[in-house]
């Protein structure tokens, strides 16, 4: 159990990087989004304007887009700029940056594991650094399957958000851990843990997001605003509650592993530690989420507050449960 | 479905309160201080139960009505899905082209061909196939995905067990625990422990008689870093010879913070360490009345802990020692005494004497405080109470002929904690199920696919034609159904051969109908976003 400090001071420097990296790539995000209003600018004026194309609330900016394009309709701008694949330069960079902070982000945890020598989750500050790489790395990933660009502000903001709290806030010098953590079951329940949280988050972030476009879609003139680069309701709505989908079993799995581990640290799987009982209420609270999905007579909205309120349960978990509630979890090494 | 989530929210809601206030179950003593630093909320708090949420009659009532209404759930479902799954598919609707996906194709074969490739196609993608209608020979219906159910019933079912489980736990379980200083032997018996909280159905003279000998006792604390992790602490390990019953033979065994050791069916484990100083108190003939290694119960982390010496033996009147033993002691100006780190560096016991009746009560105490209510502080000449202050080794002598006290060695104590829980095994199984389940419910997609073949050749001189229109519903929400519809196409078209003609494919779904979504965009996914 030996610490090296000098790999420790690397992985603050790749911390401090990412953090300004990734802040560039939310500025990035920020710009597309913003230029994304006065790329759906002529399809607002010909919503609003008599055309030959029907248009409905729903079709969604997708199918405006081709609208525009489509041979027929009124060409009012020229076509490099309303093509479906008009290069989004803003985005594009975003994108580029969010994976070199990605990367930035792997090789701090990888660093900072290696200057303890062991896994690099031992401490809020630890957790914070390889939970926002595990989020960051889950959204890339995604990218990689569908075009989520629209999804960058909102997934690397609170990243930034969350880096600048660990290297102020929750920052801890690199040593060894406590007896009770050094367990096979750290890795386990752990890892799980952080990819199941980065998976809520993303969700969170989808969520918040479907609710805005419901309300703007709702609305009797959906005004000029960004939210028109991003997705309809509904295909929001699928995405969130997929990304849901995805993160409960594994927060299942956060509490199953636990409770092992409990039973093997402390005697008994279950003590209503006060970690114990966030874990729970958290769980218990998707679990409505989802009973409410699966119920006939609840609108999505009600149910996408449920998944929010468990969000925020998440994020009561992090932070007051870690540092204010005295139990067997009061790891923060603060 | 809809109590259930009420409940649920309600049980989320009730969980909260024991998080935040102290807990009987977790620590008494920091209930006992809650109570008296809150003299006018704190009772009443306590009449709610709110020191002992998840033992309280209301917190125990909605999960007892959420395990009536899981009950009240699970066993319709069970029957209806044990139905289901003896159903065959329902019949092939009359008019595809209103599903929400549909493909049209022409295939180079006889109908027959095409039906038998089809089913050939869907069985293997593990679809479950009516029997072929003679009434209707061109229709076909399929179904798959019941395992979503199966998973789902199997989820709540896990559940059942899980609580079950801890219902045995709590009925047919036992704890007890003990301290034991290095070097000593504890043997499990009811009286053995220092403390045992058997369940309503554990016969405390039935426990199995194992023993426990602690040889020894290593610690180590960190003394590198600086800032809060100064101090912390790095191992715990004991040492130790078990036995299943007093002169079986021995095992030696190593204890750690996440190494339980098993014995006769329970679980020993490493919960806490301590101090126990060695005392050795004789009197003014130099006879040694007491020698004893004293646990002392650590009260920080820098392990400053309390305990007390008692003396029946003492004569005329009995001894008793009470105070602070400090394993890097230091006097703080405004403190007082005070240990500076948890390692045993600099210590020392720092004590005050009393005189009397030892047990005055007569009834049971602890033994790591001192009963003074039979007792008289012994003072020094001046009126001031007497303050001793031992370091190892060197006797100190008691005033007025009392004799002597001394500090032989400070050893370590293991606190044991011994746990039988007989319901762990299945609610460990019962929790793997449960998450099975979910996932088996939460992924598999419910479908069903009709087909109709038809022969577009009635002469029988060309080759044969068959057209094949083939349509899909989900039951659930499922942006991959037009994916399945060209995955069993493409099957078909590996047994029979390409399509010969290609009539337009429509894979959208309803909203097909609106005229501009497949604009130049064949492929367009029913997702809404581009590929």
């Amino acid at each position: 159990m030996t610490v090296h400090p000098m790999l420790a001071q690397y992985a603050n420097i790749a911390a401090y990087s990412a953090i300004v990296v990734l802040a560039a790539a939310m500025i990035a995000f920020v710009v597309d989004l913003a230029r994304s209003t006065s790329r759906q600018g002529p399809a607002t004026i010909r919503d609003g304007a008599p055309v030959p194309v029907p248009s409905t609330a729903n079709a969604g900016p997708t199918a405006q887009a081709i609208r525009t394009a489509a041979p027929g309709s009124v060409a009012v701008v020229p076509a490099p700029t309303t093509a479906p694949s008009a290069p989004r330069q803003a985005a594009g960079i975003g994108t580029s940056l969010t994976w070199l902070g990605a990367g930035l982000l792997v090789a701090a945890a990888v660093m900072r594991g290696a200057a303890v020598s062991r896994v690099p989750w031992g401490n809020m500050f630890e957790f914070s650094l390889t939970g926002s790489a595990a989020v960051t790395v889950t959204y890339l990933v995604l990218s990689l399957r569908r075009d989520v660009r629209w999804l960058g502000t909102f997934v690397v903001g609170p990243v930034v958000l969350t880096l600048g709290l660990a290297v102020t806030v929750f920052y801890t010098e690199a040593s060894p851990l406590l007896p009770s953590l050094r367990s096979f079951w750290l890795v386990v329940h752990v890892s799980i843990a952080i990819l199941a949280v980065a998976l809520f988050t993303l969700a969170a972030a989808v969520t918040v997001l479907q609710m805005i476009q419901d309300r703007r879609e709702e609305a009797a003139s959906p005004g000029r605003s960004f939210m028109r680069a991003l997705p309809n309701a509904a295909a929001l709505d699928r995405l969130g509650h997929g990304l849901h989908v995805a993160a409960f079993p594994l927060w299942t799995f956060t509490l199953i592993a636990g409770a092992i581990w409990a039973q093997k640290a402390w005697g008994a799987y279950w003590q209503w530690d006060p970690k114990e009982v966030w874990t729970f209420v958290i769980w218990v609270v998707y679990a409505a989420y989802l009973h409410a999905r699966a119920t006939s007579g609840w609108s999505t909205r009600s149910s996408n507050i449920i998944a929010l309120v468990g969000y925020g349960c998440i994020i009561i978990n992090y932070t007051i449960v870690n540092m204010y509630l005295v139990g067997m979890h009061s790891y923060s090494g603060m | 479905m809809r109590t259930a989530l009420l409940l649920l929210l309600l049980l989320a809601v009730a969980a909260i309160p024991g998080s935040i206030l102290p807990q009987r179950n977790i620590d008494s003593a920091l209930v006992t201080d809650y109570l008296d630093r809150h003299r006018t909320t704190g009772p009443w708090l306590d009449r709610l139960s709110l020191f002992d949420v998840y033992a309280s009659p209301w917190f125990a009532s909605i999960y007892l009505l959420l395990l009536v209404s899981l009950v009240g759930c699970v066993l319709p479902r069970t029957r209806a899905h044990w139905q289901a799954l003896r159903t065959p598919p329902p019949l092939t609707p009359a008019r595809l082209t209103r599903l929400p996906a549909h493909t049209e194709l022409v295939v180079a074969s006889t109908p027959d061909q095409a039906q038998q490739a089809l089913r050939t196609v869907l069985r293997r993608r593990r679809y479950r196939l009516r029997k072929p209608d003679p009434d209707n020979p061109g229709a076909l219906s399929a179904q798959r995905g019941q395992a979503r159910e199966t998973g789902n019933l199997l989820f709540h079912t896990a559940l059942i067990v899980v609580i079950a489980a801890v219902g045995a736990r709590y009925l047919w379980g036992w704890r007890g625990d003990v301290i034991v200083p290095a070097g000593q032997t504890f043997a499990s018996t009811a009286s053995g422990y220092g403390t045992l909280s058997p369940g309503p159905f554990v016969d405390p003279a039935k426990l199995p008689p194992f023993t426990v000998r602690v040889n020894t006792m290593d610690v180590t604390f960190e003394d590198r870093a600086s800032g809060a992790q100064f101090g912390a602490p790095r191992d715990f390990i004991a040492n130790t010879t078990t036995t299943t019953a007093p002169g079986a033979p021995q095992q030696q065994q190593r204890l750690s913070v996440n190494n339980p050791l098993s014995l006769s069916g329970t679980s020993v484990f490493l919960l806490g360490n301590g101090y126990a100083p060695v005392v050795t108190v004789r009197d003014s003939k130099g006879n040694v009345l007491y020698r004893e290694a004293t646990p002392f119960l650590p009260q920080d982390n820098n392990y400053r802990s309390v305990g007390a010496v008692k003396v029946p033996a003492a004569s005329p009147k009995q001894f008793g020692f009470t105070g602070l033993f400090l394993p890097t002691a230091t006097i703080d100006p405004t403190a007082g005494p005070v240990s500076v780190f948890p390692d045993s560096r600099a210590p020392a016991l720092a004590l005050t004497m009393y005189e009397g009746d030892v047990f005055a009560s007569g009834r049971s105490q602890s033994v790591y405080t001192l009963n003074t209510d039979g007792m008289s502080q012994v003072r020094q000449p001046d009126g001031q109470p007497l303050r001793l202050w031992l370091t190892p080794g060197n006797a100190v002598i008691l005033p007025g002929g009392r004799g002597t006290i001394t500090l032989e060695r400070v050893d370590r104590f293991a606190g044991l904690s011994v746990r039988y829980d007989p319901g762990k095994g299945y609610a460990l199984a019962g929790a793997l199920a449960a998450l099975g389940g979910l996932v088996l419910s939460l992924t598999i997609r419910r479908r069903r696919v009709f087909a109709r073949v038809e022969p577009l050749e009635t002469d029988a001189t060309r080759p044969p034609r068959t057209k094949v229109l083939i349509a899909g519903i989900s039951k659930n929400d499922d942006p991959a159904l037009s994916e399945e519809l060209n995955r069993i196409v493409a099957g078909l078209e590996k047994h029979l051969g390409p399509a010969i003609v290609d009539t337009p494919r429509n894979m959208d779904g309803p909203d097909a109908d609106s005229p501009d979504t497949n604009h130049g965009h064949p492929s367009h996914n029913l997702d809404g976003d581009p590929r």
